[in-house]
């Protein structure tokens, strides 16, 4: 009994109780948060092509993905056989773990963040890029043709859209002088950021969100999965819960780049009138909103455009966004420089 | 099948690459139905495309031959199933031409409209398909809004909404409804206000012309050799419209351009569909007001029996010309019975244009030549 | 500038794109081209002419107006009807006539053509719009279309 009690004793002293507690929340908050995104995307997919979509399972179709998720885990395993067994089972939990660890440096209000660490935005850019290793491995390690031409592309669209996702940033961070995330909000208390830094800002946040849609893997950026190109791409041998993963990853890395993009453009928990320093839980009420404004953004470039093929991306990134993004980081650089951001 | 050599090609010293074999299909949801493509591709470019037919024929052509020709009608609907009409018009029209039957003037009519409405609902469908194939959802649903409303007006009057089996030698198995000309009419002007969506949702969008443009470039020798018809050599500058060379039922009265284009890429083949859509649109607005009134049919014998000799009947369908040749040797059943379908000379087209391109412009490529594989198959 | 104008073009159509598809979701209340089926089973009206299957009505006296021509049997493309027919004697004429036994659908086998309704001389058969007709076992396709005891009118003549 006594070394139970040592045991607990250790645990609460040292904190790890806490943060497996912490943890376990965050889990729960973000299994519903990534299931709640998938039944949008339906939704708002079903608006866009006049249709009514999931409106069955609990009022108005509430319940729909928790029925799909039911169903998904109770399905078979399947793969197959001359698949790599150990890199094959490990890929999903690549792709989720970074999806779900990336959440934990977020601000959702001014005390509602896990993690705050003074490289907060270095630490999103490096654990979004450890993604595309599960996406990579998948790939090859289902031995398929199609799956690794996806994981193929995969790699390539990566690494190019990470350039761009983090100069971007970059060109914020001249404005704020730091990479913390709460310090990024506390400076746009006197004005968003995309407000501060007007031009080269704006340029910066339509490159961030061409690049982050390319870095989510998303359409029409969907060359990894390209249904009519390869089928599933990347995920072609997966089923049941492990096709889960890769499903609820990258919704969840959709709410990632919106949530990035609120927080370093538009002033995260802030509200737009000033008032939420009365009201704590008021921020978090703000922060969604901004984030599921940008979520619905990229849900509707999704269902209007078609799927750049695999080339015009690379000539997209390197040629346009890439050459315009080293200028406006230079630009900002002047502005700052000269004093010229506007302040409220 | 598969002869491509497996040998590795050395690209810069040092480097090895090698060509490897992919299985498109039978199931894949580029090929649009069961149609198996063994690509040979280095990374992502194309170097062969070998077509393997044969998942769903059902020996068509052979069926005919036990068939009375009335019962041959039907068949056809299998054929390219989204031309339905318009084949059966074919058999319809070889049948007469051999027993030298005039039909009255309103079938003639009739016969054009509900041609021409298939003609759009084919080319609606494959606007959206066209739209889902480069990744484009919406246009799916959109496109079927559109051909939903056609749809009904076929349901309405034939009975069904594919197969319709309208078409009997000597007329229409029934008058139309009554309800015929008043849907036809909502149906031109709401089609006219969504064709201009069309362009502004696909045609103009930029990403979409980087996919067409350029891509699956075919010339017009080429599309002559290989027998190219409609849409996919008009799009090459190759003016073959059945409807303008051989008119056959009321089309001889109509006035109507053929749509033409002269770069032969993806893109033109696409423009070139939308231009029929408008095409199609004016030659029923041509007619609807004026259908001549008169009989739906003229009586034929309960047996059929065509002279000996053979026939040929020629029409142009939503994805070109298809044939019907018939030889009779006299009795009820025709003792041979061939189809020249459209898609089997557009898809015999598929390797020379899309070599050298990548698994993206392959699908862009397949989808412009619009391949319905039961039209293939037979 | 060749470079900028192209970003603008190309921005600019997107935006178009999207001003297409964002019209629809504005609509969207109102918009939905799909049905609620089975929900709307009660209104879901097909139209009169719609080929669901082929039936025989039969009037108030269970008389139908089949005479047994086997027309529409000769007619099928599939051999989806058969006919099974016996001559009897008329007890107005005293005159052997063709009498209908049973009239065997198979509704497994029709493809819905509409050669045997157009066929029939005395209209004995038509279609009916029911649309539902998956059953759990195959012989549930195969149907008799004249009711038991039921018998041609008086007057239909072949
Ligand atoms: S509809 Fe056609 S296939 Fe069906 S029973 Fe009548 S003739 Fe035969
Ligand atoms: S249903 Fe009509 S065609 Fe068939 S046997 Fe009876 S009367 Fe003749």
């Amino acid at each position: 009994m006594n070394s139970i009690s040592n045991m607990i004793d250790w645990f609460v002293s040292t904190g790890v109780l806490n943060m497996a507690m912490i943890a376990l929340i965050y889990l729960t908050v973000f299994a519903v948060l990534g299931l709640f995104l998938v039944l949008l995307e339906r939704k708002v997919a079903a608006w866009f092509q006049l249709r009514i979509g999931p409106n069955r399972v609990g009022y108005l179709g509430l319940f729909q993905t928790i029925a799909d998720a039911l169903k998904l885990v109770s399905k078979e395993l399947t793969g197959t056989v001359k698949a790599d067994k150990f890199l094959y089972n490990l890929a999903p939990y690549f792709v989720i773990v970074t999806s779900l660890m990336a959440l934990a440096v977020f601000p959702f209000t001014r005390d509602l963040q896990a993690f705050d660490i003074n490289i907060g935005v270095f630490f999103l850019v490096a654990i979004s890029s450890i993604g595309v290793i599960g996406i990579l491995l998948g790939g090859w390690s289902s031995n398929n043709k199609f799956a690794l031409i996806g994981a193929m592309r995969s790699g390539v669209q990566t690494i190019s859209y990470e350039l761009s996702v983090g100069i971007s940033l970059l060109t914020m961070v001249i404005l704020t002088g730091s990479l913390q995330l709460s310090e990024i909000i506390e400076v746009q208390k006197s004005g968003w950021l995309i407000v501060q830094g007007h031009i080269p800002a704006i340029i910066a946040f339509m490159i961030y969100m061409i690049a982050g849609t390319a870095e989510t893997n998303r359409a029409p950026f969907d060359m990894v999965e390209a249904e009519s190109e390869l089928g599933a791409g990347y995920h072609t041998e997966y089923s049941g819960m492990k096709f889960a993963y890769f499903f609820l990853a990258e919704f969840i890395n959709m709410f990632i780049i919106a949530a990035l993009a609120t927080t370093v453009f538009f002033g995260g928990w802030l509200s737009p009138f000033g008032i939420t320093d009365s009201l704590p839980w008021m921020g978090l009420f703000w922060f969604l909103a901004k984030t599921f404004v940008l979520v619905f953004l990229m849900m509707w470039f999704r269902w209007t455009f078609p799927r750049l093929r695999v080339d015009q991306l690379l000539t997209l990134e390197w040629k346009y966004l890439l050459p315009i993004n080293l200028v406006n980081l230079v630009l900002m650089a002047v502005i700052v420089w000269l004093n010229l951001t506007i302040q409220i | 099948m598969g002869t491509a050599t497996l040998e590795p090609t050395s690209i810069k010293k040092g480097f090895k690459s090698e060509e490897y074999f992919i299985n498109m299909g039978p199931q894949h949801p580029a090929t649009h139905g069961v149609l198996r493509l063994l690509l040979t591709i280095d990374g992502e470019i194309i170097k062969k495309v070998d077509p393997d037919l044969g998942y769903i024929h059902r020996s068509i052509e052979k069926m005919c031959e036990s068939n009375s020709y009335q019962q041959i009608v039907h068949l056809t609907d299998r054929l390219d199933y989204l031309s339905s009409h318009i084949n059966n018009e074919a058999v319809c029209l070889c049948v007469e031409n051999a027993l030298e039957l005039e039909v009255p003037e309103r079938v003639k009519v009739i016969r054009t409209i509900l041609g021409e409405l298939t003609r759009i609902a084919s080319h609606t469908l494959w606007w959206g398909v066209m739209g889902m194939d480069v990744g484009a959802f919406s246009s799916y649903f959109y496109g079927f809004r559109d051909r939903e409303m056609i749809n009904d007006i076929f349901e309405e009057t034939c009975g069904a909404r594919l197969t319709m089996n309208y078409n009997i030698p000597g007329g229409l198995m029934q008058d139309i409804h009554p309800n015929f000309v008043k849907r036809v009419k909502e149906f031109i002007p709401h089609f006219r206000s969504k064709l201009p969506e069309y362009d502004r949702l696909l045609t103009g969008n930029i990403i979409f012309q980087k996919r067409t443009k350029g891509v699956g470039v075919l010339s017009k020798e080429d599309a002559i050799n290989f027998g190219a018809s409609g849409p996919v050599a008009r799009a090459s500058g190759y003016s073959c419209d059945v409807r303008k060379y051989h008119p056959y039922s009321a089309l001889d009265k109509i006035n109507f351009t053929e749509a033409l284009d002269t770069t032969g890429d993806s893109f033109a083949r696409y423009k070139v569909r939308i231009a029929e859509m408008w095409e199609s649109l004016a030659i029923i607005e041509q007619l609807i007001d004026n259908i001549p009134e008169g009989d739906h049919k003229v009586a034929t014998n309960a047996v059929i029996k065509l002279p000996k000799g053979e026939f040929y009947q020629k029409v142009e369908t939503a994805r070109g010309e298809f044939g019907v040749y018939i030889i009779s040797t006299g009795t009820k059943n025709p003792y041979r019975v061939k189809f020249r379908s459209p898609g089997l000379s557009n898809l015999s087209l598929l390797n020379h244009i899309a070599v050298g391109g990548k698994i993206g412009d392959l699908v862009a490529t397949m989808a412009t030549i619009d391949i319905v594989v039961p039209d293939i198959d037979r | 500038m060749g470079y900028f104008s192209d970003i603008y073009h190309g921005i600019g159509t997107l935006l178009t794109g999207m001003r297409v598809t964002g019209k629809y979701f504005i609509n969207a209340r109102k918009g939905a081209i799909t049905q609620q089926y089975p929900d709307n089973r009660d209104t879901l009206q097909m139209f009169e002419r719609f080929r669901g299957e082929v039936v025989m009505p039969h009037d108030e006296n269970n008389e139908h107006s089949c005479t047994g021509c086997q027309k529409c049997e000769l007619a099928c493309p599939n051999g989806s009807i058969e006919i099974i027919w016996d001559r009897v004697i008329d007890p107005e004429t005293g005159k052997k006539k063709k009498a209908i036994d049973q009239h065997i659908y198979h509704l497994g086998m029709c493809t819905q053509c509409g050669l045997c309704v157009d066929a029939c001389p005395s209209d004995a058969i038509k279609w009916a719009q029911n649309f539902e007709n998956s059953v759990y076992d195959r012989t549930q396709l195969t149907r008799i279309l004249n009711k038991p005891g039921s018998k041609v009118r008086a007057g239909v003549e072949e």
